[in-house]
């Protein structure tokens, strides 16, 4: 008896297999844990913009976004688990959307929704940030100007497999994130400032 | 009263000034219904108190407060044009008034003694153009935010920029 449980416990095969055992379960208790997470997200609107009113839209009755899970729209980031940022961010609006993010509980996703949420837009000026993502960090990318709420109902789709690939990893163990090579954009349009030389049109 | 009038009671009572009727619009030839005049600097106060007080004129409203700039303008020879709009709400008359002032240190004095709500106003030509009107009670920036050293409207600085905006901490998955 002694014998098979000194056996046992020394026994490189065996010790695999409760291993294995143990992973087993840890992969199926993260499986519901996943599943869960997935199917109620609660999204925190951080609207600035038209987009804005599509999101309201995918909201309601006709887009109906409970049938995905995410109908509780929550505007205190403690309880919000995925941040939806719609519309133009200026600078002076950063520190704010960056304290929100930073109040917001792990594990957390962000949409950046639409086309200045992305990438500043049409608005290609001094007091506009040309990308949130340059600050941020970003899950899931919303193309549109303003986006339609199918393809909202998409970038929810896509973190809802994020978090079913994902799931309860936090933010640090996710990695870097996507940040991306600030380049100077400012210094496109200098030189025609200065051929035009400030001239009254 | 009409504006005419309004400009013939300056005429009265500050004869050392001109004020000499001109188009708002600077590129219109005709004078039209909307009638400036201009008022140097150092006599601004004084000027817009006998506007406001006088039982004649009574600008009880300044409507809107704002500037030009005039960089490299046809036939201009002064830089910042500090736009007064001003209303009387008693005789139902306006009056437009221009206050020039040059680089490199532009400053005009506050009306916020005169009219309250300039207050705001000149905050805000303070932000865009640079014009520091001096006497003010607080004239920090209101627009644009805290650490932005440059003045967007003015002509000859560029409309993307100089690197401001991406000048700003950031947020990594790490540090958050």
């Amino acid at each position: 008896m002694v014998k098979q449980a000194e056996k046992y416990v020394t026994a490189p095969h065996l010790a695999s297999r409760e291993d294995f055992l143990t992973t087993r379960l840890d992969s199926l208790v993260n499986y519901f844990q996943n599943w869960s997470r997935k199917n109620s997200l609660w999204p925190l609107p951080f609207a600035t913009a038209c987009c804005g009113i599509e999101l309201m839209a995918t909201a309601a009755s006709r887009y109906d976004l409970a049938r995905f899970g995410a109908e509780v729209m929550r505007f205190s980031p403690r309880q919000a688990d995925l941040l939806i940022c719609a519309g133009r961010v200026g600078i002076k609006m950063m520190p704010v959307l960056q304290r929100i993010y930073m109040q917001m509980c792990e594990p957390k996703w962000v949409i950046s929704m639409g086309a200045c949420a992305c990438t500043g837009g049409v608005f290609d000026v001094y007091a506009t940030v040309q990308g949130i993502d340059q600050f941020m960090p970003v899950d899931v990318y919303v193309p549109g100007c303003p986006p339609r709420p199918e393809t909202l109902i998409q970038g929810v789709m896509a973190i809802q497999r994020i978090v079913e690939r994902e799931g309860i990893r936090s933010s640090q163990e996710r990695g870097k994130g996507y940040q991306l090579a600030i380049q100077e954009t400012y210094g496109l349009n200098v030189s025609q400032t200065e051929k035009t030389g400030g001239q009254v049109h | 009263m009409s504006t005419e009038q309004v400009i013939q009671v300056l005429q009265e009572r500050f004869p050392g000034i001109d004020f000499a009727p001109r188009p708002l619009v600077a590129t219109r030839k005709v004078t039209t219904d909307q009638i400036c005049v201009r008022i140097p600097p150092d006599r601004l106060v004084e000027v817009m108190t006998f506007l406001r007080d006088d039982e004649r004129t009574r600008f009880e409203q300044l409507c809107d407060l704002t500037c030009v700039d005039y960089l490299q303008f046809p036939g201009a020879t002064d830089r910042y044009g500090v736009t007064y709009s001003l209303l009387s709400l008693t005789h139902n008359h306006r009056l437009w008034a221009k206050c020039f002032v040059n680089d490199p240190d532009p400053e005009v004095p506050t009306v916020t003694g005169v009219w309250p709500g300039a207050n705001w106003m000149e905050r805000e030509v303070y932000d865009m153009y640079g014009v520091r009107f001096t006497g003010h009670p607080d004239l920090r920036r209101i627009l644009t935010w805290d650490g932005f050293k440059s003045y967007p409207l003015r002509k000859d600085y560029p409309r993307t920029g100089l690197g401001e905006r991406e000048d700003y901490p950031t947020l990594t998955r790490e540090s958050s």
